[in-house]
């Protein structure tokens, strides 16, 4: 599924931000999330205890390349993860605005072309555009990661119809939401849609309860991918009873 | 000679980038390395030799999204 390896669990989780490395290891094992985020910073700015979570949790690590704006420090940084945190898996981020944190879809494709033939197995954060996915694709990426939203934004899933489309477009490809997911009901309804997994970091950090909103996300995208299994009923446009008509009393 | 070392200038006897990790009390296996924009895997810090002026990263793992 994702490079060969299937998940039960299908909410990824994000690493950053939490209040305490206590709460950041009891929310992530009560998410259930198989995948956990991880970045790379320069050594002795910060993250005491964060070595002994990666390790304790039993969690695959995605490197990511989260503050890149270029191809070069994008695959420089992809290139140090590697070597570090031992897995070709990256999370392939290259920020085209530092506003908007759009990805930059032609230093994307390029990086992604660039590590995908260097071995890595990529893990591409792009928008719903359907050419950009393609690209990727012919570039050797997948699986493909569009955001629902800009990241910490917590507007959930901002183009539904586009979203819809991508998912319709490559119906074989693994898609991963990344990004901009603040409510376990829009993480469902990513699911529910059909996309493969959910990526979020800060809908659970900043939770009042972090470890409380771990185990509702893990829940609501168990429910998400059971309900897209099970096949939502067509929506129609009139009411329908449910309760049948024949056999009725006649009591007016 | 003077390099710079995470974007701090730094005096330094280390002759290599295996060892200026050793002086600088790191564990070589948590960390990750760049010398001038280049990244430079484990297994090669031994023969990564420092320059005056050298530009030198060491990363290491941080919470992230």
């Amino acid at each position: 599924m994702f490079y060969g390896l299937d998940l039960q669990n299908r909410l990824m989780l994000g690493t950053a931000q939490y209040p305490s490395p206590q709460v950041l290891r009891a929310a992530i094992a009560a998410s259930g999330a198989e995948v956990i985020t991880v970045s790379l910073r320069r050594e002795g700015s910060g993250g005491a205890g964060f070595h002994d979570i990666l390790r304790d949790c039993g969690c695959l690590i995605l490197p990511n390349t989260a503050g890149c704006h270029t191809v070069r420090e994008a695959v420089t940084t992809a290139q140090m993860a590697r070597d570090l945190f031992g897995t070709n898996w990256i999370k392939l981020e290259v920020i085209g605005h530092a506003d908007t944190l759009q990805p930059d879809p032609f230093a994307l494709v390029e990086a992604a072309r660039i590590l995908c033939a260097d071995g890595f197995k990529v893990f591409p954060y792009t928008t719903e555009d359907l050419i950009v996915g393609e690209r990727l694709l012919a570039a050797g990426c997948k699986v493909l990661m569009p955001w629902g939203a800009p990241i910490g934004s917590g507007q959930g899933l901002r183009n539904l119809d586009g979203l819809r489309s991508m998912r319709a477009h490559f119906p074989g490809v693994p898609l991963v939401i990344d990004a901009g997911i603040g409510t376990p009901s829009q993480a469902m309804q990513a699911m529910e849609l059909g996309f493969d997994a959910v990526l979020l970091n800060t809908a659970v950090a900043k939770a009042l309860d972090p470890v409380a909103m771990a185990r509702a996300f893990g829940q609501a995208v168990a429910a998400g991918r059971l309900a897209h299994a099970a096949g939502l009923m067509p929506r129609r446009d009139m009411a329908q009873p449910s309760t049948p008509i024949f056999g009725m009393a006649e009591l007016a | 000679m003077r390099i710079d070392l995470n974007g701090v200038p730094l005096d330094t006897a280390a002759e290599t980038l295996a060892g200026l990790i050793a002086d600088r009390g790191l564990d070589g296996a948590s960390v990750a390395t760049a010398l001038d924009g280049q990244f430079v895997a484990r297994q090669a810090r031994e023969t990564a030799v420092l320059r005056p002026g050298a530009r030198v990263e060491i990363l290491s793992p941080m919470q992230g999204g």
